[in-house]
């Protein structure tokens, strides 16, 4: 019994962490949904749910009891199994992306060498659940919002790759926390700045890889109704849902992680205030929070673009500054002017 | 041949573009309104305010004495544009002209407030009320009794009210 226990517990132990991030992450999509209403009600003026609990603090939990409740509606003329299975198989890359994620230099659950590129083949799924379930639907609005997420994700992966080769080609190295030591030194050391036009590449296609605003042709509530979900009710929506801000979530934290020093502290170096005494993740949430704010604050502020727009932006604009500063990083390496 | 003014506008039109200039100003303007109070009100706590001359509800007054005001003129119903009130008069107790019948038609009535401007004796008015509602088909019917009761209700506000509108009456 004793030796059963003593072989399983590296795998209980993986467990263990593995709850000890999912949760806190449900927790924080959860809030995120209700800071997203509340910003964008304070930005117009308005002052956003505030009925369940003070200041509405437990509206996303009656929201959850009420998505929990209502019933999962099947159309008759769908794929039933592809249907059922889609939600499954958008949300799960999402989660699964966390494995590689290190919150500080020593909380990371998987330190795998290949970490980005793990994370780029698991944002590379997420687009198949939206596409079955567009297809999967038998809606026309479905299939209509599933190509054009689709298209726009496929489009705008090359961009985000590109970004990150860049930070790749400075670094020297595809393990993120390896990538994360690199800018230790404070704020000057950060990648942000040499590249500056790479991180603007990443965080452009970053916003349109998640299919939110002014990105959001795929949902495009005003147009086709709700996209490629429009068919899903309950549970099923519930996931997709869970899955946006997830994936919302881990792209703002690959931005913290590859531009912004990670864990981090800004002030390294400074004497006054080196940072030091605040722990590492207390900086990682931090910045990940600014991002994530700075989604609704966009979603806020930006009409949604026109589809074809949003290819000639993908293609035309983003992959061409993108190869350009490759060429150009290629160059400063090569004459010592950033230091590898 | 593009001119030099061309040039500089194609160069200027280059720039804000390159530095996203106009999404900054945008994000900028966002911002501020963030940091703005917001201007909802809660509702049932709280209500915009209302003016003194609002036409809201309905009503009859009486004298301070408990005497009702209305003399049965029929001013009112001669000026209702949508032929709401429906009265029928005779002679009270003490001789005076009273009306034994003051029906309005919520239903017809559109708030012109041309009634209240005809009454010679203030009788018949319009509160700020605008919370009421009916229960049963038929109470859209106001008659002499609810009006009163709307009039006794509000009297402080509506004596108030026309206290402080004197000067341009
Ligand atoms: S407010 Fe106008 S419509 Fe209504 S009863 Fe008076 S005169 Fe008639
Ligand atoms: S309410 Fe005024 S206008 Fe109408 S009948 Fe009575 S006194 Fe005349």
């Amino acid at each position: 019994m004793n030796a059963l226990l003593l072989e399983l517990w590296p795998l209980i132990w993986i467990v263990f962490k593995v709850i000890c991030i999912v949760a806190p992450l449900l927790l924080v999509v959860a809030y995120l949904t209700l800071a997203e209403r509340k910003v964008i009600g304070y930005i117009q003026r308005r002052l956003g749910p505030n009925r369940v609990g003070i200041l509405g603090i437990l509206q996303p939990i009656a929201d959850g009891l009420k998505l929990l409740f209502k019933e999962w509606v099947i159309p008759t003329k769908s794929s039933k199994f592809l249907f059922i299975i889609a939600p499954i198989l958008s949300l799960v890359p999402a989660l699964l992306m966390w494995a590689v994620v290190p919150f500080t230099q020593e909380w990371v659950l998987a330190n795998i060498d290949a970490g980005v590129l793990f994370i780029l083949s698991m944002a590379s799924l997420g687009v198949y659940g939206i596409l079955l379930a567009g297809w999967a639907s038998n809606s026309k609005y479905a299939f209509f919002g599933a190509m054009r997420a689709c298209a726009q994700m496929i489009s705008y992966e090359i961009a985000m790759g590109f970004a990150l080769i860049g930070v790749l080609m400075v670094s020297g190295s595809m393990n993120l926390k390896t990538i994360v030591m690199h800018q230790a030194g404070g704020v000057s050391h950060w990648f942000v700045w040499p590249l500056f036009p790479m991180f603007m590449v990443y965080w452009i296609s970053a916003i349109a890889e998640t299919n939110r605003a002014p990105f959001d042709v795929a949902e495009g509530e005003s147009e086709i109704v709700a996209g490629f979900h429009v068919e899903y009710s309950g549970m099923g929506f519930a996931l997709f849902f869970l899955a946006e801000y997830a994936n919302m979530i881990i792209v703002s934290a690959l931005a913290v992680l590859m531009f912004f020093g990670g864990w981090l502290s800004p002030f390294e170096g400074f004497k006054l205030f080196s940072g030091a005494a605040v722990p590492g993740i207390i900086w990682f949430v931090l910045k990940v929070f600014l991002f994530l704010f700075s989604y609704l604050w966009f979603r806020a502020t930006l009409p949604r673009y026109r589809y074809d727009q949003i290819m000639r932006l993908g293609w035309k604009i983003l992959i061409p500054i993108a190869i350009g500063w490759i060429v150009i990083i290629g160059a400063m390496i090569q004459f010592n002017w950033i230091e590898v | 041949m593009a001119t030099q003014e061309d040039q500089k506008a194609l160069l200027k039109k280059w720039f804000i573009c390159w530095t996203l200039a106009e999404i900054r100003s945008g994000l900028h303007l966002t911002l501020l309104q963030l940091v703005r109070p917001s201007v909802t009100l809660r509702f049932p706590k709280e209500q915009t305010p209302r003016s003194r001359r609002y036409r809201g509800a309905l009503a009859l007054r009486r004298y301070p004495n408990g005497e009702e005001r209305c003399i049965a003129c029929k001013l009112c119903e001669a000026v209702c544009p949508a032929l709401a009130i429906t009265i029928e008069a005779a002679p009270s107790a003490s001789g005076q002209r009273q009306t034994t019948r003051f029906d309005i038609d919520a239903f017809k009535c559109v708030h012109c407030g041309l009634c209240e401007e005809a009454c010679p004796v203030d009788s018949i008015v319009l509160t700020r009320e605008v919370h009421y509602h009916f229960d049963r088909r038929g109470d859209n019917i106001l008659t002499k009794e609810a009006l009163l009761a709307t009039g006794d209700r509000y009297e402080a506000q509506l004596a108030q009210d026309r206290d402080d509108e004197e000067d341009y009456r």
